[in-house]
């Protein structure tokens, strides 16, 4: 009877244990990762090298994924507003939605799926084949060589992809507001100029997403460096890294937008 | 502890005539313990190593030898005991101390450990590029060289996945060598691969050794090249070293753990049975107990 009651006590206590331990490591080992960042002053190339994989070759999901969520909420607003007979605030409420909320965690959860997931299972593999053990014997940390351009790279890159996923929403909503049902043009800019404020909406938006990409880089360079060394242990991080990355970035997106709107 | 810069602790280390000059050992080990957890790995290990010897290590697995590798090149600390390099404490360094002392080993990693993302060239330029200015006309004849003393001039455009394993563990090696090293560790370097690769690895190994000057441990299951290519082999299990001395005194040795390593004996000291807590009716019974009543098949 005591132990129905005290094993789960017990699993919980350690499970919350663990986690407080695993909590207390990320932050040390992000410390460690920003006390090695200086590094990169010299060495830039391997900053761009990063920002080419984790940035540039997520460019086609963020293009196409901002080009189809703009058409759905084109479409989608254009059947709200049709019925309150102000279908010119399509464009305000394109942007709005994009600026503020979708464009900055879409593109986070895009960005967490594609580039923080290659980087867990990048990191992981390169621990499981003992390259990190092999760049250390070499008297090369790979904290510097490694994981501070990654983390770097995916730091930069998250605000431009949110940018771009915004441009690309707008458009999309452009396209099948004004070329597909037939708004006036000029309302859809016109309007969207007069709501949208750039520091509010435009610069917070960006903050957002600066938040998003330390986030979700911090989780997946962390998941890949302690990740257990074996093919099991890499598939794991891999998952743990989208899993915790997507609920980082919404819990983040609440808070942020409580002191920010 | 101040450790001596890079190029000058190199002189300090090596010299002409370095093998074999034996006044102070290069490597003291002394009662060294170690533990993952709970579970010993080594327990008071002592061992002193001159300038220019080539070791080899062998016993069981899990009986601590890559261990000692790696806490001779500072990536585990020992709870307990003394290891110096060099006249380097290499368990009190700081991280700082522990980067820039590494620079003087090279380390063969059972699995080669290349990095899979650059070419055969840049993996033996790596350690040039990140730890020296070299300007790239020398960078490259030094590669070049390293690649040509492993007989692998020619392969230097290629990717590592398009090597072979007896291929891959050469450019392994080449990289090791890269900075002419003052220590180099050998971990399982024989391992999975065919008899000529293996018989190209060994000959490289003692040509190496022989050429830098350079202290080697080497640790192996393979008790024929232990004996052709070490000036001492050692044997440990539990934790501690059990047996050592030359290849003569190993072939001649009576002591059963030493016989049972050299003739490949399944029992001896060393049991081929995991020493099971339940006996054979026990488990046997287990089984018999959940197939009870169900059609047996014969």
């Amino acid at each position: 009877m005591f132990d129905a009651i005290a094993n789960p006590l017990r699993q919980l206590g350690s499970r919350t244990l663990a986690t407080l331990v695993k909590l207390g490591g990320a932050s040390r080992f992000f410390l460690e990762v920003l006390s090695h960042s200086a590094w990169l002053l010299k060495r830039p190339q391997l900053l761009v090298r990063e920002m080419f994989f984790a940035g540039v070759q997520s460019l086609i999901i963020i293009v196409v994924s901002g080009v189809f969520v703009g058409m759905v909420l084109g479409l989608q607003g254009y059947n709200t507003l049709v019925r309150f007979g102000s279908t010119d605030a399509l464009g305000t409420l394109v942007a709005l939605s994009l600026l503020r909320e979708l464009g900055p965690v879409l593109a986070a959860l895009l960005f967490a799926s594609r580039s923080g997931s290659a980087m867990t299972a990048e990191i992981g593999l390169m621990k499981a084949t003992e390259q990190l053990d092999a760049m250390a014997v070499m008297g090369v940390n790979p904290l510097s060589r490694v994981i501070a351009p990654r983390f770097w790279a995916g730091v930069l890159s998250m605000p431009i992809l949110a940018a771009l996923f915004n441009v690309m929403g707008i458009l999309g909503g452009y396209f099948v507001g004004v070329v597909m049902l037939g708004l006036d043009e000029g309302s859809y800019w016109a309007q969207m100029q007069n709501a949208v404020d750039f520091h509010l909406d435009v610069v917070n938006g960006l903050i957002k997403s600066v938040f998003f990409g330390v986030a979700v880089t911090l989780i997946a360079v962390f998941e890949g460096y302690s990740a257990e060394a074996t093919a099991a242990g890499v598939s794991s991080a891999t998952t743990r890294t989208v899993v915790t990355s997507a609920l980082a970035i919404l819990a983040l997106d609440f808070v942020l937008t409580a002191f920010m709107f | 502890m101040a450790l001596p810069k890079k190029s000058h602790m190199r002189i300090a280390w090596r010299g002409p005539m370095a093998k074999k000059v034996t006044e102070k050992p290069f490597i003291e080990i002394q009662n060294v313990a170690f533990a993952y957890g709970e579970r010993p790995i080594l327990k008071n290990i002592s061992l002193s190593i001159p300038k220019g010897e080539l070791i080899a290590i062998m016993g069981g697995s899990g009986c601590g030898k890559t261990t000692l590798l790696r806490l001779l090149s500072g990536q585990y600390r020992p709870q307990k005991g003394k290891i110096t390099v060099g006249g380097a404490r290499v368990d009190l360094m700081g991280n700082t101390e522990l980067f820039q002392f590494r620079r003087s080993l090279g380390m063969l990693f059972q699995f080669g450990a290349l990095f899979t993302d650059l070419s055969v060239f840049e993996n033996v330029a790596f350690p040039l590029r990140e730890n020296t200015q070299l300007p790239e006309n020398l960078l490259r004849d030094l590669v070049m060289m390293k690649l040509s003393a492993v007989g692998l001039r020619g392969t230097q455009a290629m990717k590592t996945a398009e090597l072979s394993g007896g291929m891959a563990r050469r450019v392994a090696l080449a990289r090791a060598v890269a900075l002419d090293p003052a220590l180099m560790l050998y971990d399982e370097p024989f391992t999975g691969l065919d008899p000529i690769s293996l018989g190209v690895i060994a000959h490289l190994i003692k040509k190496l050794n022989t050429a830098l000057g350079s202290t080697a441990i080497m640790v192996t299951h393979d008790i024929h090249y232990s004996l052709a290519l070490a000036d001492r082999v050692l044997f440990m299990a539990n934790g501690e070293i059990i047996a050592s001395g030359t290849p003569q005194e190993v072939l001649g040795s009576t002591d059963p753990w030493v016989s049972q390593f050299v003739k490949g004996a399944a029992d001896g000291p060393v049991q081929f049975a995991y020493p099971a807590t339940t006996t054979i009716e026990q488990d046997f019974g287990f089984i018999a107990e959940q197939t009870k009543g169900t059609p047996q098949h014969v």
